[in-house]
């Protein structure tokens, strides 16, 4: 039996220095019929930088996603037409995967840092769901946990690196945390709705993305060496590639994660 | 409002009621000396001008009486509950034809594991529903309790059950439900910040009704 | 402050050239010591009433902003709606300071320490210094559990009885630091309580006065007595259960979380072993203090003293086997079940015995209403209904149902506040011209019990009904089970009931605070009392008597036919007594 999929949320993705990417791939933030997030706004730079970018491929018989029990809670019940499912593998119509976190795992220059960005992350709960279900956010940066959906949820955050933490938002309303060392992945979740979950990439660098709708990334504004690149899926673990940039390049890393 | 204890709803609920009520007329008996003497001698040995009081240091008889009498209806009252105790909570008192569910307590949901078409719980055809409770009336169930993170308590006033959910201990708690009806299980010991909210429904069905719930149900969990 | 009279110099007497330091801050003189604990605890009493009125709050109106909530930090109760995680810190910790920090210290850390050396006839308590120590003990441990309310992630919340693995595990309950000073805090009061043990312990059996035999002691100080022993062989238990806590806490141990191979089960039965005694530490110098006074007003001697000094003992001793009735609902052995529900119902009985001998006492009296009489009878009204509730929970099937309801609850204000606290409202009015040289004031001391009695039952006694509703204990919203909502309005009745009460205890609190400069001064025997302590002048000064009294007779001969007034004091050496011989000890 089909699932009804629903559309997935792509993450943010912060840019230093000038857009200059691929025709194709959209920098920007894929819009889901449900969920609002926020897209941080970049501090202007006047340095332009490489782009790394890719998609992320997905082989194999796509996994049916486990259908949620939302009976407990009929407020985010009412918000679905159909069932909701689990958004653990989801696979693109056009076979790529989406919620996949790509970030420069190393190359940057030792001791290299970025001014967090001023605006927040927004993480919504909205239909007992996380919105986005994965996501990422610079260290020092405001992550606003907003409570869309005015029934009690709690934010567990299983940090290891971070000062984890695990508070309540009994109605709408907005808490900010925020992050002082580079840690991928958090896990976040919800102990009242045990089918919340959300990954959360805290970075140093604004040189991270997730994939969406397209299974596309773009990482921008880097400045010219040789980089690895992971990408991290939350059920297909996480692959590796290795790329050299300078001055203003665009540069392709695809990845392909397999069915298990 | 209701001002005495709930519904009757289990097979041990007439005798967990029927020795609270003996124990409200021992200890309403009680009551009605203390308070209804104690007034009395408020009233009547008030200090008035030209009295003295009577000086004495106590009567061993009437010493010995209200010793006794409290004594005697307390092993009374221990040897009668203990009898229900056993039959209750005893090391063998689960029924030996109780039909099994597996309650996982977490924070903050109540896992339940119904055992299927065979019956059996620990084979394929086992399925978990979050916190809803179907059993079917006039059978003894038997809960496997166990819990993932912290203590809970699982708790269903009707059938006046409640048993701790201990983590890494497995725990047998046992009941027959008695009338039809949609009531509710709520977490008895605190476990954190939703411990509030941490209930579920309880259906008690008739068998046929519960036989067509249960191959409803199993065929959903399959999906 | 306290006026202490100069004492003059004799080869007992201390000389009292001490700095205000020395004799006020850093005191060693048992009743400073006293007076101290008495000043804390009260200021701890009034921040657990404060805590119990915001949960009372939520409780009658779940999730609405609370009147002056807005001065809450965000993570307490953000537009002052209190969170779930702040609900269950406020139970946690209006038990907490009620137990440890609040009724505990009153009746022992004030009471001991005032009383027994003055009671039994002494200059001092047998060690002055480590009496010092343990009141500032007492006072850096209840430092560290208010700073607790405030660090990063709030204070403990796994309740006053902090099961874990709920309370060793940081994810588990989203508390850190809160949660790990609780241990330290508890620490430094079972080190408080450790250290006063061992002095009234030693001073009780060595330096009583000469003719002061055991069977003439006030059961003020017998129950002051049982009670050090308890504490002596109970605190260690918790403070040692506190350190294997923190060390799960903090060190990585795993004793209490069964992930890793430890106990949950062992968790409750080391803090209920401590924690059974503890409530007999609770009651017991509560019942001896009453009995004082109700022989007092009654104008007549306790009737069977004896009796009352064994039922004291054999509550103590009983105290040590019951402690499993906490744990019926656990998970532990059934058939443990059976023999603590056993020693649980036979623990009624000396209970019983006291209440009637408290009767007797009343029974053909004078009966004279002072404010510490009126006290000391509705103690023994409302004791006698939290005892009969405990009835209901020592039936182990009928505790099936009403563990860890309200039922509970009620129970054990009915014996906290129903007892030790009328009993203390009592003693401090009671021993307030001893400490202080003055009155506190009678008329408002009346208006302030009725209205506290009246409300105090109001706010309890509908618990018992909650409580066989099923209404489950440390629940942040009930409204969220159908099976409740029709209870709401009796919450709300609870509540307003629970706002009133609190309202009037200012009452005592300004007649407590202006009566020590405005109240009437007064006399050395304002109560016509035959204990030691009223042969002192009003306040009692420094080191005591030059030269300690002989007692001739018991503390409780009123109306004796051998003189006309209707007291006759222990110190009053009549034509016909004869001296007693030395003193078994080394007394002076």
């Amino acid at each position: 039996m089909r699932s009804t999929v629903i559309p997935v949320v792509c993450g943010v993705m912060a840019i230093v220095g000038c857009e200059k990417g691929r025709a194709g791939a959209s920098p920007g933030v894929a819009q889901a019929a449900e969920s609002v997030p926020v897209t941080a706004q970049p501090a202007a730079s006047a340095a332009d930088g490489a782009t790394i970018t890719g998609k992320i491929k997905f082989t194999g018989a796509k996994p049916v996603n486990p259908k949620i029990d939302m009976g407990d809670e009929p407020k985010c019940k009412a918000k679905y037409q159909g069932v909701p499912t689990d958004e653990l593998v989801v696979v693109n119509p056009n076979g790529t995967l989406a919620n996949v976190f790509v970030y420069v795992k190393t190359g940057l220059p030792a001791g290299y840092t970025a001014p967090a960005p001023a605006g927040p992350v927004t993480l919504d709960q909205d239909g007992c769901r996380y919105h986005p279900h994965v996501l990422g956010i610079q260290v020092g940066q405001t992550l606003a946990i907003k409570n869309s959906d005015g029934i009690l949820h709690n934010i567990k955050a299983k940090a290891v690196k971070n000062r984890p933490f695990n508070i309540s938002q009994p109605t709408s309303m907005t808490s900010e945390r925020t992050f002082s060392a580079p840690e991928v992945m958090v896990p976040l979740e919800c102990n009242v709705h045990g089918w919340m979950h959300a990954w959360l990439g805290v970075l140093p660098h604004p040189f991270f993305g997730v994939s969406g709708a397209d299974g596309s990334f773009t990482l921008k504004g880097l400045p010219p060496g040789t980089y690895t690149v992971e990408a991290w899926h939350e059920k297909y673990g996480t692959q590796t590639a290795t790329v050299t940039v300078a001055g203003t390049e665009t540069k392709t890393a695809d990845f392909s994660f397999a069915a298990k | 409002m209701h001002w005495w204890l709930p519904l009757k709803g289990s097979t041990f609920a007439g005798e967990v009621d029927g020795l609270f009520l003996a124990i409200t007329i021992i200890t309403g008996i009680a009551f009605v000396v203390v308070e209804v003497g104690l007034i009395w001698f408020v009233v009547k040995y008030r200090q008035r001008p030209g009295r003295k009081a009577f000086y004495t240091h106590g009567n061993t008889r009437a010493e010995v009486i209200w010793t006794t009498i409290p004594a005697v209806t307390m092993v009374a009252l221990g040897l009668i509950s203990n009898h229900y105790w056993v039959k209750i909570k005893g090391r063998h008192s689960v029924p030996a034809n109780a039909y099994p569910i597996a309650i996982h307590a977490k924070q903050f949901e109540w896992q339940v594991t119904y055992p299927g078409a065979d019956g059996q719980l620990g084979t394929s055809d086992d399925f978990t529903v979050r916190n809803q409770l179907h059993v079917p009336v006039g059978r003894p169930v038997v809960v496997h309790l166990s819990a993932e993170d912290v203590i809970h308590s699982f708790f269903v006033p009707v059938f006046r059950v409640k048993q701790d959910a201990v983590p890494g201990m497995q725990i047998n708690s046992w009941f027959q439900a008695t009338v039809p009806g949609n009531y509710e299980l709520a977490c008895a010991e605190l476990c954190g910040l939703g411990h509030y909210r941490m209930r579920a429904q309880v259906f008690v069905h008739t068998q046929e009704d519960y036989d067509a719930w249960l191959k409803q149900a199993a065929q959903e969990a399959a999906q | 402050m306290t006026t202490v009279a100069a004492t003059a110099h004799t080869a007992h007497a201390h000389h009292d050239d001490r700095s205000f330091i020395r004799k006020y801050i850093f005191s060693t003189d048992h009743k400073i010591i006293g007076i101290q604990f008495l000043f804390v605890s009260l200021f701890f009493l009034l921040i657990g009433g404060l805590l119990a009125m915001q949960m009372r709050w939520q409780l009658a109106y779940p999730g609405q902003p609370m009147p002056g909530g807005g001065i809450l930090p965000e993570t307490m109760a953000p537009g002052g709606v209190i969170l779930p995680e702040y609900y269950i810190q406020l139970v946690t910790m209006h038990g907490t300071f009620m137990v440890f920090f609040a009724i505990m210290p009153l009746l022992v850390g004030v009471y001991a320490n005032f009383l027994i050396p003055l009671k039994i006839g002494t200059h001092d308590m047998a060690f002055p210094r480590i009496n010092m120590w343990s009141f500032w003990s007492f006072f850096v441990g209840g430092l560290v559990m208010l700073a607790s309310l405030f660090v990063p992630d709030g204070a403990a919340r796994a309740g006053w009885t902090m099961y874990a693995p709920l309370s060793a595990r940081h994810d588990f309950s989203g508390a850190s630091l809160g949660q790990e000073l609780w241990s330290v805090s508890i620490i430094f009061v079972g080190l408080s309580s450790i250290l006063g043990s061992l002095n009234y312990i030693t001073t009780i059996i060595n330096n009583r006065a000469p003719g002061m035999t055991w069977f003439r002691l006030p059961l003020s100080v017998w129950s002051l007595f049982i009670t050090a022993i308890l504490g002596l062989l109970a605190l260690p238990v918790l403070s040692g259960a506190a350190i294997m806590l923190l060390f799960d806490q903090i060190i990585g141990t795993h004793f209490f979380d069964p992930a890793a191979g430890g106990q949950a089960l062992l968790w409750q039965h080391l803090f209920w072993f401590f924690g059974h005694p503890e409530v007999y530490i609770l009651i017991l110098p509560a019942m001896g203090m009453v009995s004082d006074i109700i022989a007092n007003g009654s104008r007549k001697p306790i009737f069977g003293y004896h009796s009352m000094v064994f039922a004291i003992v054999a509550i103590a001793f009983l105290g040590w086997i019951v402690w499993g009735h906490h744990m019926f609902m656990s998970g532990m052995n059934p058939t443990l079940g059976s023999s603590f529900m056993v020693s649980t119902l036979v623990i009624a009985v000396p209970s019983a015995v006291k209440v009637f001998n408290w009767m007797g006492t009343m029974w053909r009296g004078n009966i004279r209403f002072h404010v510490p009489m009126l006290h000391a009878v509705a103690f023994v009204a409302m004791f006698a209904i939290g005892g009969l509730s405990g009835i209901y929970m020592a039936a182990t099937p009928v505790d099936m149902f009403i563990h860890d309801t309200y039922f509970i609850v009620a129970h054990l204000h009915y014996v906290l506040f129903g007892g030790s606290l009328f009993a203390l409202f009592g003693a401090i009015v009671y021993w307030y011209p001893k400490m202080f040289g003055r009155m506190m004031s009678e008329p408002w001391g009346k208006v302030h019990f009725w209205l506290t009695f009246i409300f105090y039952n109001c706010t309890f006694f509908p618990m018992h009904i909650l409580g066989m509703a099923g209404h489950m204990r440390r629940i942040y919203d009930p409204t969220q089970y159908t099976f409740l909502q029709p209870y709401q309005p009796m919450n709300v009745f609870i509540s307003i009931s629970a706002f009133l009460l609190f309202a009037t205890q200012l009452i005592f609190f300004v007649n407590f605070w202006w009566s020590l400069r405005k109240g009437a001064r007064a006399e050395q025997n304002p109560w016509h009392d035959n204990g030691l302590e009223w042969s002192l002048p009003s306040p009692a000064p420094h080191g005591n008597w030059e030269q300690v009294p002989t007692v001739y007779r018991g503390p409780y001969e009123f109306s004796s036919p051998q003189v006309a007034e209707d007291y006759l004091p222990q110190y009053k050496k009549l034509p016909t007594d004869r001296e007693p011989a030395r003193a078994p000890v080394a007394g002076h």
